[in-house]
């Protein structure tokens, strides 16, 4: 008696699982591309710095939170915080919270890498034309940094994504906690989980093909 | 003798424990065409990068146009703020050895970036004034391309066209040639005479002998940081009067 494989019970919840997927994503976006961006840009341009002080707390920021399990500095956010020092949030937000701080580091390394490889005449140039640090950061540092840091970005983007089914753990709605819950409904265990993957791959091939198409359209003519 | 447009007094620059400058003078007058030789390490690109202000340095001064650059003066000697620092920068415009382009921007972009951010102009006079420019050294049909699509020489052209078109007083030259293929060496040389010509205060740091004798009004030999000797070109080429001097030339190329 073999097993018969029986998709209805995952279609019928399929909304479910597109929703879920949509918060994902949604998180990924804010996190990573939001909030992380930011921290890792000031932090990388810290661990540039000529202050010590700015290296020193911008490099223990980056040892410490990419030396910590994503799932643990989820639990420790979501129990310890409201516990310890009464901060109500609630899952979502400290899912949110975990996954900026996370991201936050690997993207320093990012850009700080992406910083290093510039050549050390081009803020010179910018300089000696007469732009002022923060001119010449903006104006050129930045818009040929980032370019360089792209291909790099985008892979951490996709593993950053895919980090967000460990909200499921403490209920999140998203993707891998509803395909759990149909799991645990329905027993349509290949089903739910062939599909379940099927999308995460699909979405992880068309977030790299996406940005792929923008590395291309930012590329600087050669 | 009119007003001098440069004037560095006793400058002294230390690279950690190294003394690298051990007390330079040097002024430069409007239009006139100073070119630096020397061996490596004698302090000439240091002299240089001191005037852009991308180096500091502990004693000394610099003015240009009679403004004291980089620190105020003496006895309260400290660094100027940084927006005074870009400002008194802009005074000068500096050529690279590796002309540095932004290689993000095309030909005109590098050229308009100073205009349109340091200078505030509009967009479409920060265009005309970077079309007239590099119409100048002869890049105007190549405007519109990137650095990465365009010859070390004809990158230096556009570097040079985005120095000048900041209009700064005086014009500051670091090796311009030494990266260049040979046969690239001349499109560029040919510019900067032209721009000798029109009476643009120049000081070159350079180790092309033929140039440096064709085009400077002054030569300036320096050595272990110090100015060893200078004077016209035909007087430190054809008689020097030190032998270290007489020695560098020995093994200088022509």
């Amino acid at each position: 008696m073999g097993y018969q494989l029986n998709f209805a019970p995952v279609w019928r919840d399929f909304d479910l699982l597109l929703s879920g997927l949509a918060l994902g994503l949604v998180m990924a976006i804010f996190s990573v591309l939001v909030v992380g961006n930011l921290i890792g840009l000031a932090a990388a341009f810290a661990m540039t710095s000529r202050s010590t002080a700015l290296r020193r707390i911008a490099s223990a920021y980056v040892t410490i939170i990419r030396n910590l399990p994503i799932f643990f500095l989820m639990l420790v956010t979501f129990f310890v915080l409201p516990q310890q020092f009464g901060i109500r949030i609630d899952k979502v937000q400290a899912f949110v919270g975990t996954l900026s701080i996370y991201a936050g580091a690997y993207l320093t390394e990012v850009y700080r890498g992406a910083l290093l490889a510039l050549p050390k005449g081009l803020r010179e140039a910018g300089l000696a034309i007469g732009l002022t640090e923060g001119q010449t950061r903006l104006w050129v540092i930045l818009p040929v940094m980032l370019r360089n840091a792209l291909p790099a970005l985008s892979n951490n983007f996709i593993s950053l994504f895919k980090d967000t089914s460990v909200a499921a753990a403490i209920a999140v709605p998203e993707l891998t906690f509803y395909a759990r819950q149909i799991n645990n409904n329905t027993f349509r265990v290949i089903e739910v989980w062939s599909v379940c993957s099927l999308m995460y791959v699909a979405v992880c091939y068309l977030i790299a093909a996406g940005l792929r198409v923008v590395e291309r359209r930012l590329a600087i003519p050669r | 003798m009119s007003k001098p447009v440069l004037e560095i007094l006793g400058l002294h620059k230390k690279f950690k424990e190294i003394e690298v400058l051990k007390g330079v003078d040097l002024e430069m007058e409007p239009g006139d065409v100073v070119s630096v030789i020397g061996s490596s390490g004698s302090g000439k690109t240091t002299m240089l990068r001191c005037v852009n202000l991308l180096e500091d340095f502990e004693q000394g001064s610099i003015r240009i146009d009679g403004e004291e650059i980089g620190y105020t003066a003496a006895p309260q000697r400290r660094r100027r703020k940084e927006s005074e620092i870009a400002r008194q920068r802009s005074m000068t415009g500096m050529v690279f050895q590796q002309f540095n382009l932004f290689p993000h921007l095309s030909a005109l972009g590098n050229v308009t970036l100073g205009l349109t951010k340091v200078k505030q102009l509009p967009k479409a006079e920060a265009t005309a004034i970077a079309e007239r420019w590099l119409e100048r050294v002869g890049m105007a049909e190549r405007r519109n391309h990137y650095p990465g699509q365009l010859s070390g020489g004809q990158q230096q052209r556009v570097a040079i066209a985005r120095a000048i078109a900041m209009n700064p007083k005086v014009m500051l030259f670091d090796e311009v040639t030494s990266a260049l293929d040979p046969e690239l060496v001349n499109e560029v040389l040919n510019v900067i005479k032209s721009l000798a010509a029109d009476g643009m205060t120049m000081l070159l740091v350079t180790h092309e002998m033929k140039f440096a004798y064709e085009v400077s009004r002054r030569v300036v030999f320096m050595n272990q940081g110090r100015i060893e000797e200078q004077g016209a070109p035909e007087a430190v080429f054809h008689n020097p009067q030190s032998k270290r001097l007489a020695d560098f030339l020995k093994n200088a190329k022509f």
